[in-house]
C-alpha cells in the first residue's frame, strides 16, 4: 500500500516531472492561456502516460531490445491518434483550440521517458500508477500556470470573468503578456524556485564554477 | 534460437505491434467519424449564425443551431464562371452539398486554383473556385447572404463569416472563427466591441467599386470601419480580405447579380 502511495505521490512534489526533470515543457508553454483546454490536455497526457505504461509493461519481457524504442513509439502514437479522434468526437471546441499539441503529446518527453525509466522495469499495475502519478505531476503545474495566465491574461477563470476588463467597461488592464509564451517560462521558473526553496535537496551540484576575473597584466 | 532477441522473434513483435496498433487507430476512426463531421458541420453552422447575428456563442446552447440554421439554404458559386451552380452542374462536378466543404479540397486542383501574386490581394496563395454561400429568403425575397472571406493578417490567415443583407451591400455582420492572431492585440477581430462596428456599412460606393475600408485610426461615415489599434498588420489583413472578396475577382459580380434580379 505504501509503496502504491509512493509512485502515486512522489512525482507531485518529490520528482514533478516539469520541475525537476524539465521534461514536457514545450507544451506547458503553448496550452495555457485557457484553464479549461489547459485541463483537457493534462487529462490527454495522463491517460496516455497511464496507458501507454500499461501496455509497454505488460510486453517488456517479450520486446526485442533491438527494435524497443520503435516498439515504444509506436504504442505511444497509436494512444495519442485514439485520444484526438475521441477529443474530435466529443470535445471539438476543445481539441480545436489544442490543434497540433495533441498529436504532440507523442513528442512528449514525460511519455517516453516514464515508459523507459520505469515500465520497463516494473509490472504492469504499478506502471499504470506511475503514469497516473506522472501526469498529475504535470497537470498540478500545468493548472497552476494556465490559472495565473488566465486570471490576468483575462480576467477570467475557466471562462468567468473574474476581473472585469477595462474594454468591457470594467476597471481591469488585461496583461498582454500573459497570453504569450514567454510568461509561462517566468512562471514555471518562478515555481521551480519557490520549490526547490522549500525542498532544497532538490537543488543540483554546481557542474563547474566559474573563475573570478583575473586582472594579471599582460593577460592580453 | 528462443531468445527474445532473435531476428524471427523480432519480426513477429514488430509485424503484430503493427497489426494491433493500426486496428486500434482505424477501428477508432471509423467509429468515430459520423460524430466527428457532425461536430464540424455544427460548428460551420454556428459561425454563420453568429455572422448573421442569430447566434451569441455566450449565451445559446448548441441546441438552437439545427432549428436556426434550417432557415438558411446553401448554394455553391462558381467563381470563375461567375454563376450560381445548379443541380446539375454540381453533380457534373461531384459535389455533394451536405458533405462537401471548401477547406478541405484546397489543395485539389480539380476544386481550386493558386492566385497569381498581383490578383491575390489577401495574400492566401490559394483559393477555392466553387465556395458555398448561404443565404435566407422570403418569398423570393432575399433578406441575408453570407460568404466566407479568408486573408492573410500577421501570423496566419484568417478564417471568417461575412453576412449582408439582402440589398447584397450592406454589412450584416463579420466573424472569425478561426486565426493565429496575437491574443489582445490582433485577436480582438474577434471582441464583440469591434464586431459591432460592422453592421450598416456600405460596401459598394456610386462607381460600384469597394468603396468599405478598414482604416487605422477612427473610421467615420458609412464606408469607413475602425482598426484595431496595436494591430495595424491585422487590420490590414482584414482590410485586404473585404478588397478582395467583394471585389471583382471574387463574390463581386455575383452580388451585383443577385441584386439586380434575385436568386
Amino acid at each position: 500500500m505504501s509503496q502504491v502511495k509512493q509512485i502515486l505521490l512522489t512525482p507531485l512534489f518529490e520528482n514533478n516531472p516539469i520541475a525537476l526533470q524539465i521534461l514536457g515543457v514545450c507544451s506547458a508553454l503553448a496550452v495555457t492561456t485557457q484553464l479549461s483546454v489547459t485541463l483537457v490536455m493534462c487529462l490527454a497526457l495522463t491517460t496516455v502516460t497511464a496507458f501507454s505504461n500499461l501496455f509497454i509493461s505488460m510486453i517488456r519481457n517479450h520486446m526485442p531490445s533491438s527494435i524497443r524504442i520503435i516498439v515504444q513509439m509506436t504504442i505511444i502514437a497509436s494512444l495519442v491518434i485514439a485520444v484526438d479522434q475521441f477529443l474530435q468526437a466529443f470535445a471539438y471546441d476543445i481539441s480545436k483550440n489544442l490543434s497540433v499539441f495533441v498529436g504532440l503529446i507523442i513528442t512528449n518527453c514525460i511519455v517516453m521517458g516514464r515508459a523507459e525509466a520505469f515500465a520497463m522495469k516494473n509490472p504492469p499495475a504499478l506502471s499504470f500508477l506511475d503514469g497516473i502519478g506522472n501526469g498529475m505531476g504535470y497537470s498540478l503545474v500545468l493548472i497552476v500556470v494556465a490559472s495565473i495566465r488566465e486570471l490576468f491574461g483575462s480576467g477570467s477563470l475557466l471562462g468567468f470573468q473574474i476581473l472585469p476588463l477595462i474594454e468591457n467597461g470594467g476597471w481591469y488592464q488585461a496583461n498582454g503578456l500573459m497570453l504569450l509564451s514567454p510568461s509561462a517560462f517566468f512562471i514555471i521558473g518562478f515555481l521551480i524556485w519557490a520549490l526547490r526553496s522549500v525542498k532544497k535537496d532538490q537543488i543540483e551540484t554546481r557542474e563547474f564554477r566559474m573563475a573570478p576575473h583575473s586582472a594579471e597584466e599582460g593577460a592580453f | 534460437m528462443s531468445s527474445k532477441d532473435s531476428t524471427k522473434r523480432t519480426l513477429i513483435v514488430a509485424f503484430s505491434l503493427c497489426v494491433v496498433c493500426s486496428i486500434i487507430v482505424s477501428g477508432t476512426a471509423v467509429v468515430l467519424k459520423p460524430l466527428q463531421d457532425a461536430n464540424r458541420i455544427l460548428d460551420r453552422n454556428k459561425n454563420i449564425l453568429s455572422a448573421a447575428g442569430l447566434f451569441d456563442p455566450q449565451s445559446d446552447g448548441n441546441e438552437l443551431v439545427a432549428e436556426r440554421f434550417s432557415q438558411f439554404s446553401t448554394y455553391v458559386l462558381d467563381l470563375n464562371e461567375q454563376r450560381v451552380l445548379n443541380d446539375e452542374q454540381l453533380e457534373e462536378l461531384q459535389i455533394d452539398i451536405e458533405s462537401y466543404d471548401q477547406r478541405l479540397v484546397i489543395n485539389d486542383p480539380k476544386y481550386s486554383e493558386a492566385l497569381e501574386r498581383q490578383e491575390d490581394v489577401a495574400n492566401i496563395k490559394r483559393r477555392a473556385i466553387y465556395p458555398m454561400i448561404y443565404v435566407v429568403a422570403q418569398d423570393e425575397e432575399i433578406e441575408t447572404i453570407v460568404v466566407p472571406v479568408s486573408g492573410y493578417g500577421l501570423w496566419g490567415i484568417l478564417y471568417g463569416f461575412l453576412a449582408l443583407e439582402g440589398d447584397a451591400n450592406t454589412v450584416k455582420g463579420l466573424a472569425f472563427y478561426e486565426l493565429k492572431e496575437t491574443p489582445g492585440l490582433g485577436g480582438e477581430v474577434r471582441n464583440p466591441r469591434w464586431t459591432a462596428l460592422w453592421p450598416g456599412k456600405k460596401i459598394y460606393d456610386e462607381t460600384g467599386a469597394v468603396g468599405l475600408r478598414v482604416i487605422k485610426g477612427k473610421g467615420s461615415g458609412d464606408y469607413q470601419v475602425d482598426g484595431l489599434s496595436g494591430a495595424t498588420l491585422t487590420t490590414r489583413g482584414v482590410d485586404n480580405l473585404i478588397q478582395y472578396w467583394l471585389g471583382d475577382d471574387a463574390y463581386g459580380p455575383i452580388l451585383a447579380q443577385l441584386r439586380e434580379t434575385g436568386l
